[in-house]
């Protein structure tokens, strides 16, 4: 069966609290989730109180600051702080989104940090996206064409055809809506989820691309692609406001019409 | 580091688990017919409900009258195949979600398809045994 509850040694325990600094007016408490395979203790929430005044409007600069200046050990991915690196995927407040494009404010009450969900955890906020690579690689997101390419020129598309690929082409792969995902929370290891499939239609619509039939026969199954329940937690939660269930009908859409 | 030692149960790589045997090459025509189902079923369930609704305080040798009539019987055939195939599919479908083991959902759908395929045939009798 699915499993619907934490493991024993999954169950989150109460950590440390780190105060604020004497004199902060403006203090925010972060409760940030916590784990080190090292010790082999159960997770933790630490809950780190920040003083707002000195510290940027993002979560992620919250995050930053408490690694530089409170608690070193804490851990987690980031680069680009600008929400096109997807790096800093994360559960914000019980939705997963990028840390770099939540603002603190828009948080009422504690700010609730954890991993994005239903991942193994390599540790604190850094889940282990080994599987959900290998998912990406399998569809095979790049250009196949058998035609040659035009020797001193670029493949060319219409306009019409290049405006195919608006909503797809800015997903960044945080993986925000595939661990968002309750099909894919209990199914996987078999169904692709939202983010790759997503990456799949981006080309079968791409139209310089030649291999839409063998990219459909390869999402033609129960599991890899028909998980689907329109759910529609990943059109939710998508931090650059893109739409994968949408991305997901179209191709259940293009499985019927090649059938006749 | 703790005393425990890293287990690795498969050094298979990523890709290769999840490539696994291919695609079943199916998938899409179960997904079609039950939406097909529940739009038949629309109609079907509509003219039911209103039919066994405005029903009420009729006799028995009426009832039985009304269920012999051929565009009756037609209809209620109908009703119940479509309506027992939509349910074994649909259920199929949430056995596939949550049951994990493949010998156990492969036996829970088996289950399933067969009391509904009962279910229909029993339903399919009784009317014929009245309408014909």
């Amino acid at each position: 069966m699915a499993t619907f509850t934490l493991p024993k040694n999954s169950t989150i325990g109460t950590g440390k609290t780190y105060a604020a600094e004497p004199g902060a007016k403006n203090v925010k408490s972060f409760k940030i989730y916590r784990f080190d395979p090292d010790t082999g203790e159960n997770p933790r929430y630490d809950t780190y109180e920040i003083d707002l005044d000195k510290c940027g409007p993002m979560v992620l600069d919250a995050l930053i600051k408490i690694k530089n200046e409170v608690d070193t050990t804490l851990t987690f991915r980031r680069s680009c702080r600008e929400g096109i690196c997807g790096s800093c995927a994360m559960n914000i407040d019980g939705m997963n989104t990028l840390a770099c494009l939540k603002p603190i404010e828009d948080v009422k009450k504690d700010v609730r940090v954890t991993p994005l969900p239903h991942m193994p955890v390599v540790k604190d906020l850094v889940p282990d996206l080994t599987h959900i690579y290998a998912q990406l690689r399998s569809v095979e997101p790049w250009l196949k064409s058998d035609t040659p390419a035009p020797p001193d020129e670029e493949r060319r598309q219409s306009k019409e055809e290049r405006a195919k690929l608006d909503g797809l082409w800015e997903c960044i792969l945080c993986f925000c809506c595939s661990t968002a995902c309750p099909s894919y929370w209990w199914n996987g290891d078999r169904y692709l989820g939202p983010a790759v499939l997503l990456q799949a239609y981006r080309w079968i619509a791409d139209s310089r691309d030649e291999y839409a039939g063998e990219r459909l026969d390869n999402l033609e199954d129960p599991f890899r692609l028909y998980r689907c329940h329109t759910i529609m937690n990943c059109t939710a939660t998508c931090p650059k406001g893109l739409n994968p269930a949408k991305a997901i009908g179209k191709i259940k859409e293009l499985m019927i019409e090649r059938q006749g | 580091m703790s005393d425990k030692k890293l287990h690795i149960a498969q050094m298979r790589s990523p890709l290769g688990r999840v490539r696994g045997m291919g695609s079943a090459k199916q998938g899409s025509h179960h997904w079609w017919i039950q939406r097909v189902t529940s739009i038949a079923l629309l109609p079907l369930m509509l003219w039911f409900t209103l039919s066994v609704a405005t029903m009420g305080g009729i006799s028995y040798v009426e009832t039985i009258a009304w269920i012999g009539h051929p565009l009756n019987a037609a209809l209620l055939l109908l009703t119940v195949g479509i309506a027992f195939h939509h349910t074994a599919s649909g259920l199929q479908v949430l056995i596939e979600d949550y049951v994990a083991d493949e010998w156990k959902r492969t036996a829970a759908v088996l289950l399933i398809k067969g009391a509904c395929l009962l279910l229909a045939v029993l339903s399919a009798v009784a009317v014929l045994k009245i309408a014909i």
